[in-house]
């Protein structure tokens, strides 16, 4: 036993070598050019000339990037309960190992392993003014009198995307919830069942609670995701009508592989990376304190 | 008498089976409810894309298809430089991006698990650099990079960002299943003389399966599915991978979409995640709730 233990500090440190290697090689050093870079005029044809903080300031008068970075921050904002509420109530609809339960969950999940851009192509298809079956539908329905041009509006469009991404990743949370939920031992429910608690008060005031920390968790991940968005409006939207759907990953796009200003992207870069810390950090802290225990 | 003895202990089953479900009519209709409404969008697709080209173009459009036609397949399998050079570049990235993964976790979550080692807080924070620091901000200098070595238009080079991508949650998965291998199997193998590379190779390895199989589960899917590495590393029209494939199939050739079409390749794009998760779901939920969750 000590043997296996002390046989040198070294030796683990040779298995974590080539994994240490490849994060170094394609993370931290990239992440280093970028910084250097972001303090240059690079672009394609050139440059590179050192101009301290300029680009830094630049950000700070670019209302395109305020503009990208608060819609991403409210499709955040509004996207993420969607995503708990519902995600939670599907948890509760199918958290028992019934045939016709396991069925729907499976079912609600199938869209989170398909690709964000096919997913995203098929919903660009059904909000079609002209041959789009959603518009059918409410029309068929009545709930509309003719077909809406969900593209055209920056308001729709954007509920347009809401609800495809809804549809594609509801199933992430609900797969949390129900291991929060069958977790939860039995005789607490039973028990509160036994002392007469409705299924609504068991819901919100055993399983919310008891849930909590995966509940943070799945929070956190999605919205990190939401923050980092750039697939779904790329092809639903291409940031449009007038530049009103960027997001901020779509924004540093713009400008690094478009525009080819690369020492700007390089900034910008840099300003997201820093947004993302902060949400990673909590999430890698709820993850450690949950392996401490 | 019986039923006095039997009266709690059936009440405590009635209780048991309540104890997290609601009333039994209203739930199923509600489950029937949502797997249309989920199902809906795949299902339309998939019957709009075995419509004639015609059909599938029509304004107002018809919810299922007057005749049956593979025309659109057809047309997406012919689609410039042809189906099977995208499929084969997607399948080449993703075997790729499956072998560095288990390559490279595997003995990182075994040296993690199984070794004191001197300064490993040092080595976990360098290991979860990709989390911290989003791929999508680092894309123009590994771009800049790679076209000096020549990685640029490359399965290796995008093999390398997903790579990337999933290697944390590779290692972490890894070592969670190296930690659940009981110590007493691995001082059998120590009092047998094995070196640690036999101890991984011939007792931890083959243990570990499961974990294994979830690694490049994820890393399959993942890769497949990868778009904007793919959109600024792929540019040239023959290394184009799957995703990009669609967006230039809606692009089109006159500006003019092929609705048909376009469904056709995003069914295409659709089946080998769906068949792959089907085929593993037990090992593909395992793998996120301890991704996520642990």
């Amino acid at each position: 036993m000590s043997k296996t233990r002390s046989s040198g500090q070294w030796r683990g440190w040779l298995y974590v070598a080539p994994a240490l290697l490849f994060v170094a090689v394609f993370v931290v050093i990239p992440f280093g050019q970028l910084i250097v870079m972001s303090m240059t005029d690079r672009s394609l044809l050139g440059g590179g000339k050192f101009i301290g903080l300029m680009n830094y300031i630049r950000i700070w008068n670019d209302s395109g990037f305020w503009r990208a970075l608060l819609f991403t921050v409210k499709y955040t904002i509004v996207l993420t309960p969607i995503l708990m509420i519902l995600g939670f109530a599907l948890a509760l609809l199918t958290a028992d190992n019934t045939p016709l339960k396991r069925l729907t969950r499976t079912v609600v999940f199938l869209p989170v392993v398909i690709g964000l851009s096919s997913s995203s192509l098929l919903w660009f298809w059904l909000f079609d003014e002209q041959v789009g079956l959603l518009n059918k539908l409410l029309v068929d329905l009545r709930v509309i009198a003719q077909p809406i041009v969900w593209f055209a509006s920056a308001d729709l469009a954007f509920w347009a995307v809401v609800i495809s991404i809804t549809w594609k990743v509801v199933g992430f949370g609900m797969v949390l919830f129900i291991a929060a939920i069958q977790s939860i031992d039995r005789e607490i429910l039973e028990a509160a069942v036994i002392d007469g608690a409705g299924y609504w008060r068991r819901a919100f005031l055993i399983v919310v609670p008891l849930s909590r920390r995966i509940i943070l968790l799945a929070t956190l991940v999605s919205a990190i995701g939401s923050m980092l968005a750039f697939d779904q409006f790329y092809i639903m939207t291409s940031g449009g009508p007038r530049g009103q759907t960027f997001t901020a990953v779509y924004w540093i796009y713009q400008n690094s592989f478009v525009s080819f200003r690369l020492g700007y992207g390089a900034a910008l870069s840099i300003v997201l990376t820093l947004i993302i810390l902060a949400f990673s950090t909590l999430q890698i802290g709820l993850t450690a304190r949950n392996e401490a225990t | 008498m019986t039923t006095a003895v039997l009266a709690p202990e059936a009440a405590a089953v009635a209780a048991r089976r309540r104890a997290m479900a609601p009333g039994t009519y209203g739930i199923v209709a509600i489950s029937i409810a949502v797997i249309a409404i989920m199902a809906a969008p795949i299902v339309l697709s998939a019957l709009a894309s075995i419509k004639t080209a015609a059909d599938a173009s029509a304004i107002p459009p018809h919810y299922l298809p007057r005749t049956l036609s593979l025309e659109n397949y057809a047309k997406v399998v012919g689609f410039q430089a042809g189906l099977a050079t995208y499929v084969g570049n997607s399948a080449l990235v993703a075997a790729m991006t499956i072998a560095a993964c288990l390559a490279l976790a595997a003995p990182a979550g075994y040296g993690l698990a199984r070794f004191a080692m001197r300064g490993k807080e040092i080595a976990f924070l360098i290991l979860l650099a990709p989390i911290m620091i989003p791929y999508q901000a680092i894309l123009t200098p590994l771009y800049l990079d790679f076209a000096r070595v020549g990685l640029v238009n490359t399965h290796i080079g995008l093999a390398i960002v997903h790579t990337l991508l999933q290697l944390p949650f590779s290692i972490f998965l890894m070592r969670a299943s190296f930690e659940t291998i009981p110590r007493e199997i691995e001082e059998a193998a120590v009092i047998d003389g094995c070196s640690t590379w036999q101890r991984l190779t011939r007792v931890f390895l083959p243990l570990a399966v499961p974990g294994l199989v979830t690694v490049a589960l994820f890393a399959f899917i993942n890769s497949w599915n990868e778009f904007l590495a793919a959109l600024i590393f792929m540019n040239r029209n023959t290394s184009f991978t799957v995703p990009i494939l669609l967006v230039s199939v809606r692009a089109g050739k006159f500006g003019a979409v092929d609705w048909g079409a376009l469904q056709a390749s995003v069914i295409i794009s659709i089946i080998p995640s769906l068949a792959v998760y089907l085929a593993l779901q037990r090992y593909y939920i395992s793998g996120l709730l301890s991704g996520a969750v642990k």
